[in-house]
């Protein structure tokens, strides 16, 4: 199972791109733990600036925008 | 290529609704028609057109092109980039950690954060098509100058005093950059979802803003500006630079306001930082930066800005 944290301070784009990676993850049959990270200060630990970012088992994967369907499927398959 | 929307406003105005025009409901209604047409055409072409362009424009780039450069120079820099960068006070927090954390001085910072909402392309273009280049001109030249001195005025009163102890503990690492889609269509994809998220943000304070400015250019007599805010009256511009202070919009929606003041005969430098004020020094921005910098920094900050307006408000209005 993996643990995918989605960055960002609870804008719209945050919520979509939640919403896709557990769509996404639902549609391959792949469990995933999927958290919401707010906190600016832990954010930017994470070395992201422009959020909705995407870190997967801690590792940014993703950051400054709602990614794609094809980005979020190799991220899930990583 | 703007008579289009005059045009528009003529039809709606005097054939549809057959109002007769000398009247104070055709002139709101013509306002009304001709800069909401206009803005939001502006607004939508602009932001895409910009949108275009983003890698080039994302913080992560400015804190690059801000680091370890001498302090001086880091102003001049910081307000242009704030101009030039589009901005969301949303990102202020992260912005504002990032910049800190990469070394950035707090001057700097700030320079980018006064700079940034009160000029952008938006802006620009927009007030430039309805109150003349010659005037925005001098909008944009006086944001710059407030900005660089705001941004000095935060390093010489050590202005980091107030930032909140948790910021300077946070260690990014490496910044992560955005992948951008750099494809024709991916670029296109993104600018069309920038016009769709900044107009769904603004609309409502520019359509505020353009309903005022309506209002006060059909209903209001030009003599009540003459009396109250003209050139005499020496309390209308730190009047203006207060009322300012509680009310908010962005830079977009204060500018109808402003057209239908200069037309009803308010001195420039009063309308200017009527403009400066509602922008640069408002709640929602200053609770976002609250996160950040503690209450006495704050006040401190906000009266430099409001005492700085109104030095630009006596100025511009003696020169005129």
């Amino acid at each position: 199972m993996k643990t995918i944290k989605v960055l960002g301070s609870g804008c719209k784009k945050c919520q979509q791109t939640a919403e896709n990676i557990q769509q996404i993850a639902d549609e391959m049959g792949q469990e995933i733990t999927l958290e919401k990270v707010t906190d600016t200060a832990e954010i930017m630990g994470y070395g992201v600036m422009s959020t909705p970012g995407v870190v997967v088992e801690e590792k940014v994967l993703h950051a400054g925008g709602v990614p794609d369907k094809e980005k979020i499927k190799s991220m899930l398959s990583q | 290529m703007f008579e289009l929307f005059t045009l528009l406003a003529n039809v709606v105005t005097y054939d549809i609704l057959q109002l007769a025009p000398s009247s104070g409901l055709a002139k709101s209604v013509h306002f009304f028609v001709e800069d909401t047409s206009k803005i939001f055409f502006l607004l939508s072409v602009i932001i895409f057109v910009m949108g275009l362009f983003r890698s080039l424009l994302a913080p992560e780039k400015v804190r690059l092109y801000l680091e370890g450069k001498p302090k001086g120079l880091t102003y001049f820099l910081a307000v242009i980039l704030g101009a030039v960068t589009p901005f969301c006070s949303c990102s202020s927090v992260p912005l504002f950690i990032g910049f800190i954390e990469a070394g950035i001085p707090i001057g700097a910072t700030m320079a980018f954060l006064i700079a940034s909402p009160m000029i952008n392309e938006v802006a620009v273009v927009i007030l430039g098509t309805i109150i003349g280049w010659e005037l925005t001109a001098v909008y944009v030249g006086t944001g710059l100058l407030v900005g660089i001195l705001g941004g000095w005025a935060c390093d010489v009163f050590k202005m980091e005093r107030f930032v909140e102890d948790y910021v300077w503990k946070i260690r990014t690492g490496q910044i992560v950059m955005p992948a951008y889609d750099n494809s024709l269509k991916g670029r296109m994809t993104f600018a069309w979802g920038e016009v769709k998220e900044i107009v769904g943000r603004i609309w409502l304070y520019v359509f505020i803003g353009i309903a005022v400015g309506a209002g006060l250019h059909g209903f209001v007599p030009t003599t009540f500006f003459a009396d109250y805010a003209g050139p005499d009256n020496l309390f209308a511009v730190p009047l203006a630079v207060l009322a300012g202070i509680p009310l908010y919009s962005n830079a977009t929606g204060v500018i109808p306001v402003a057209e239908a003041l200069l037309g009803k005969g308010v001195p420039i430098g009063t309308v200017l930082v009527l403009m400066m004020s509602v922008v640069a020094i408002s709640i929602p921005e200053f609770v976002i930066l609250r996160k950040v910098i503690r209450l006495q920094g704050l006040v401190y900050f906000a009266s430099f800005l409001a005492l700085a307006f109104i030095c630009v408000g006596y100025l511009f209005n003696a020169l005129q």
